[in-house]
């Protein structure tokens, strides 16, 4: 039990797959710029990566060695396309501005990376505890993000109003750069350096 | 493990097999959703324009059918100039995808069409003419190619289409904060008020560069910094409002809203 307590719960802080392994950037500076599209996006990815990982474990005895990253490749991929499918159904509005980056979810390393770590050595039961806690490790971070870049951006929080801006009669100069993506890298950065600071063992041995 | 030639291809071949019938079940049977969510999107944004609904506010489907039930859908005959009302159960008129048509389409030419890249549109538009007391006006499908994108949106006169009630873009992938502000709020707020087209079907109305606003009852200040974008916004215009487009139909269309 301790174990599988181990494996959900590292990748949250301690082996975080965004600010430790610095894997899935390209879409956590794509999609933060609201809080409500980063609630989509991390209830898209731990979907996909939940069912892959247990997909991909249930058939890890199965797949040949020779065209196993395909064979993960096909999951995903597939996976993806229903969670598109489903939020052009269901969330018409967020899919309509995730657009392309719920098809990006394919070409999140995080995905693959633990098919291929952890699904193809382990039993379906850990894999799907896996998957979900580096789901919602990479979820903790993006609504981190979000949080920050749409307060500091747009001076509202889900929608709502929190800095009225001088456009729109209030005070807040709204900040640029975190509207832009180059404002979600200050952020991870700093979440990455509060994060060792906390946990020096994090911190990479110089050299 | 050793696997033989015969179980990868084997298993390549399942597991594809298997795949490809979860998908394409999950598409197929979620297709009427997504299709009404679309209709839906683009009701809404006929009412936004029109100034029927607030720009944040999301109607309900119900909501979106009451006021629809003011807004006549006609199709424009772009060769004749004809308006006939539009039943979708009986026609299948769909502007965007006959345009590739061959048999529903037509070619353009002239400088205008050039300009907003458009090679071909469909013979038959749509056009919305809203009845709603106190707010009538007469809303026009409008695209045509930005920097990167096309941009598909609608513009909305008053029923004498001599003034701009408003103009909205739907669909664009221009760069996000520069072209993209095409979709901003306080941009579009200019266009209200503006002159439409003149009693000949002249367009007025035109998008200058940044700054260079002369006349503010015919000119609208340009995105800064998306000169391209700014201008693709008039070209489509005119040539919409050419007599390849509803130019022809546009004394038909004012006899039909008064």
């Amino acid at each position: 039990m301790s174990n599988s307590k181990k494996i959900l719960v590292d990748p949250l802080h301690i082996n975080n797959p965004i600010t430790l392994q610095v894997l899935g950037i390209c879409s956590a500076l794509a999609v933060t710029t609201k809080l409500e599209i980063a609630f989509v996006m991390a209830g898209a990815l731990t979907f996909v990566m939940t069912s892959s990982n247990v997909i991909i474990s249930l058939l890890r005895n199965k797949i040949p060695p020779s065209i196993r990253i395909i064979t993960q490749l096909a999951v995903i991929a597939s996976l993806v396309i229903i969670a598109d499918q489903v939020l052009a159904a269901f969330a018409y509005q967020a899919s309509k501005q995730l657009s392309v980056f719920v098809g990006l979810i394919i070409t999140n390393c995080i995905v693959m990376g633990r098919a291929e770590a952890f699904a193809m050595a382990n039993p379906p039961g850990p894999s799907a505890i896996d998957g979900l806690g580096n789901s919602l490790g990479y979820s903790l971070i993006l609504i981190i993000v979000a949080f920050f870049r749409e307060l500091f951006g747009s001076g509202n929080i889900m929608g709502f109003e929190v800095m009225p801006t001088i456009n729109n009669g209030g005070w807040y100069n709204p900040n640029g750069v975190m509207v832009l993506s180059p404002g979600a890298f200050f952020i991870i950065g700093f979440i990455i350096w509060i994060q060792r600071w906390i946990s020096p063992s994090m911190q990479e041995e110089t050299n | 493990m050793n696997f033989s030639n015969r179980y990868i291809v084997l298993f390549a071949a399942s597991l594809c097999l298997a795949l490809s019938l979860v998908v394409s079940t999950i598409a197929v049977s979620l297709k009427e959703t997504q299709d009404a969510n679309k209709l839906l999107d683009k009701q809404t944004m006929v009412l936004r324009v029109a100034g029927l609904v607030e720009r944040e506010e999301q109607p309900t489907s119900e909501e979106v059918a009451t006021y629809f039930e003011n807004i006549d859908t006609m199709v424009v005959d772009t060769n004749t100039g004809e308006l006939t009302p539009y039943d979708p159960e009986t026609m299948k008129v769909d502007p965007r995808k006959d345009a590739k048509a061959k048999g529903l389409n037509k070619k353009t030419e002239g400088d205008w069409a050039k300009k907003a890249a458009i090679k071909t549109i469909s013979e038959k538009q749509l056009v919305y003419l809203v009845r709603t007391p106190g707010k009538e006006c007469v809303v026009f499908p409008i695209y045509g190619n930005g920097l990167w994108s096309t941009l598909y949106g609608f513009f909305c006169l008053k029923p004498e289409l001599d003034e701009v009630v408003g103009i909205i873009y739907y669909e664009q992938k221009e760069t996000a904060g520069l072209g993209g502000e095409v979709e901003n709020p306080r941009w579009l707020a200019q266009w209200p008020g503006k002159k439409g087209l003149t009693a000949d079907g002249d367009l007025l109305v035109e998008v200058v560069k940044n700054g260079k606003v002369v006349d503010d009852t015919t000119q609208v200040d340009g995105i800064s910094g998306s000169t391209i974008t700014s201008v693709a916004v008039t070209y489509m215009l005119e040539f919409w409002f050419s007599e390849q487009a509803y130019g022809k139909a546009l004394d038909n269309i004012r006899q039909a809203i008064s």
